[in-house]
């Protein structure tokens, strides 16, 4: 034991044997360790990647990021504006939010909010707030943020209210949960069905790459929005919230499949040519065997990096869809639900804190393009 | 030449006809029907109707039929070059989509040209100024123009107008012109309002082929046959534009196929937003209160354009690129 920990150090020690080390780790390392070695060097995109997993950190746990119940209404509460934060409260470091001071204008009877100089409501981390179940497992009351105070008068807004008087920064959490997980389902499901469908046409040729890639044509050749409206329409209105949810999961995947399978399938004709693939079958493995053990994880980090950037066009193609009015319904909260909210521009102009969820929209989507750009970059072997 | 463009008209009815059963079957799809949709209407707002008068209302609309039989009526209107009746608005269909679908093929073009006009300029400059604060400045734009939605964009807008200026940008034509017959005047006052639609639309399309035009044209500047002309004293410019620009451009023609389609159907939330008389507002409405057949023929125009719009581009790289024509001769 001793000898190779000299060795190790005198290895270390001359720098044309570190080179020649490093280059050994490079050689034994594994597709996925290169890719992420790769991945690492950029920068924005890993900085992105920070950004998804926040995003689905709130996925997980959306009730604890909200402050006050999403359903909750109050009609002497409609479009209170936004109240910004203060962490500095004259010389002590205390986490506080303005009050606000609504007042009816006797002109246009509308209520005019005001910031109250003079009251300040104390915030803090972990607060209790409003009873919820932490993935549906156990229930707890427990909040990141919440008034120190939890009696009525001193309830805080991060973000306003909408029409309703619902806390806008409360219904985006929940929000994030729904578009987000769209995205991710709809995805998926394109994956297998496309990993299914193009693997079966680019291995097997012939008749069933014939009709599969006709179909592939025929569905390309719809106009997308147009028919996913008419799909969304078809589904009844009396569908519970989490069937709606499915079926637009499904309507999204209906189309996006085809881009994978065109993918797969041209990544099987070129792969079936390779000689690894020759040497599997001369060696007498199943088709199967080829297709699962050899085939799929040679090009594996593609179809990732190619779904993840299929993920914000999902993500956008919901958003739009229940903007329209025929996505996800409420009371489901999603982004788009959400926007529904800001559809005319007097609505814009009372309360522009109502297309918050259009800023987490495009961050979600930024975020995407960069992280899958990056994992494209790096997995292609001959790119740098 | 002439042969590819024959085969590819054969195709075009049969694939209309393939549509045609996929967009009928979807219009009758929701769970009961335009009249179903009527009577809850009329009961929300506190009159009501017989039942009788429902049953021979349907009876006229033929909606009492097995499906199949409905859609053969249908089929045979329109072989007749009858589009049919609107059942909310209990007018000619031809009527309703007239002018509409004119303004939805002017839009589209419009930013169709617009998304040309910008986007093979930025491109070249951003591949021949490689890392210049303005390739720079393209690239950040064409994420932000990937990443915001159309309709989120087209509200900021809005808003903006509204907020700064004053300005209410909806429509496409002045109060004055709303109604009007088609002159120059009314023209004029379209192309004044036409103006920020056209930009929202296009936004999306422009970030993307400008970032296509780049990686082609980079692609182009790293051949031997680049270092020769240089070598031989041309200017840049001319050689920049006379050779590798021609050759980056190719691949773009292919991309009118799938774009002049996006750019119809992605009208419809553009208009719906800032409520242009083009067709889009009209589907969406004739979906929600089960028009269907206006929501069917319309959506059989958006196939049409589609495809259309996938004939055009097929047709310009055939005539373009030699190796496709005779690939298929």
């Amino acid at each position: 034991m001793a000898e190779t920990l000299v060795t190790e150090e005198l290895a270390n020690s001359i720098p044309q044997l570190k080179d020649v080390r490093s280059e050994e780790r490079v050689s034994v390392a594994s597709n996925w360790k290169l890719v992420w070695w790769r991945f690492r060097k950029n920068r924005l995109a890993l900085f992105s990647l920070a950004i998804l997993v926040f995003f689905y950190i709130i996925v997980l746990f959306p009730d604890f990021f909200a402050v006050s119940d999403p359903e909750e209404t109050d009609a002497r509460l409609t479009f209170v504006p936004a109240q910004g934060i203060h962490l500095i409260d004259g010389s002590s470091i205390r986490l506080w939010v303005p009050a606000l001071i609504g007042k009816r204008n006797p002109d246009t009877l509308a209520m005019e909010w005001k910031t109250d100089g003079t009251k300040k409501i104390p915030v803090h981390f972990f607060a209790q707030g409003y009873t919820y179940k932490v993935l549906g497992l156990f229930k707890t009351s427990l909040h990141l943020l919440g008034p120190v105070d939890t009696t009525k008068g001193s309830k805080i807004f991060l973000l306003g209210t909408d029409r309703l008087g619902r806390d806008q920064w409360s219904r985006m959490m929940l929000g994030t949960r729904t578009s987000m997980v769209v995205g991710l389902f709809s995805v998926a499901l394109s994956v297998i069905l496309g990993i299914l469908l193009g693997g079966i046409s680019g291995y097997f040729g012939g008749m069933s790459d014939l009709i599969i890639q006709r179909l592939i044509e025929l569905l390309q050749s719809l106009p997308t929005i147009p028919i996913w409206l008419a799909m969304t329409a078809a589904v009844p209105q009396t569908w519970k919230p989490t069937q709606v949810f499915f079926a637009i999961t499904i309507i999204l995947a209906f189309i996006g499949w085809t881009t994978l399978a065109r993918e797969v399938r041209g990544r099987f004709l070129s792969l079936r040519e390779e000689d690894f693939v020759l040497a599997a079958e001369l060696a007498g493995c199943s088709r199967l065997r080829i297709i699962t053990h050899h085939m799929v994880p040679a090009f594996m980090s593609h179809i990732i990096a190619a779904s993840t950037l299929a993920i914000p066009v999902m993500i956008i193609n919901e958003t739009t869809l229940s903007f329209l009015g025929l996505g996800i319904r409420p009371p489901a909260i999603s982004w788009g639900v959400l926007l529904q909210e800001a559809q005319n521009v007097q609505t814009i102009a009372l309360a522009p804190w109502l297309l918050t969820p259009g800023l987490m929209v495009i961050i979600a989507v930024l975020a995407f393009n960069l992280v899958g750009d990056g994992l494209r970059d790096a997995a292609d072997p001959y790119g740098h | 030449m002439l042969k590819i463009i024959l085969q590819r008209l054969l195709i075009l009815p049969v694939l209309l006809l393939v549509f045609s059963v996929v967009v009928f079957w979807l219009v009758q799809a929701p769970p009961g029907d335009f009249l179903t949709s009527y009577v809850a209407t009329l009961s929300s707002s506190g009159s009501s109707i017989d039942d009788a008068q429902v049953a021979a209302l349907r009876q006229q609309y033929g909606l009492d039929q097995p499906v199949y039989l409905q859609y053969l009526h249908w089929m045979e209107g329109l072989f007749k070059g009858d589009l049919g009746l609107s059942l909310e608005y209990q007018l000619p269909n031809v009527e309703l989509i007239g002018e509409r679908l004119v303004l939805t093929i002017i839009l589209a073009l419009f930013s169709f040209f617009l998304t040309w006009a910008i986007a093979i300029p930025a491109g070249i400059y951003s591949a021949t100024h490689q890392n210049s604060l303005l390739d720079y400045a393209f690239t950040v734009l064409n994420y932000f123009g990937v990443a915001v939605p159309n309709f989120m964009l087209a509200l900021v807008l809005m808003w903006i107008a509204y907020d700064r200026l004053g300005l209410n940008v909806t429509g496409l034509f002045s109060p004055k012109f709303m109604n009007s017959s088609w002159s120059m005047a009314r023209v004029g006052d379209m192309l004044q309002h036409i103006w920020l639609p056209v930009i929202i639309l296009g936004i999306g399309g422009t970030a993307r082929l400008t970032r296509i035009m780049r990686a082609n044209l980079i692609d182009e500047l790293n051949k031997p046959y680049v270092v020769a002309a240089r070598a031989k004293g041309l200017s840049e410019w001319r050689l920049i534009l006379k050779y590798p620009v021609r050759l980056a451009l190719n691949p773009l023609v292919s991309t009118i196929g799938w774009y002049l389609p996006q750019l119809f159907s992605g009208s419809l939330i553009v208009a719906t937003v800032m409520s242009l008389p083009n067709i889009g507002p009209l589907l969406l409405r004739a979906l929600i209160q089960q028009d269907m057949y206006l929501a069917g023929v319309i959506l059989l125009i958006y196939c049409g354009l589609t495809v259309v719009g996938t004939l055009i581009s097929d047709i310009l790289l055939a005539w373009l690129d030699p190796r496709i024509r005779m690939e298929s001769a």
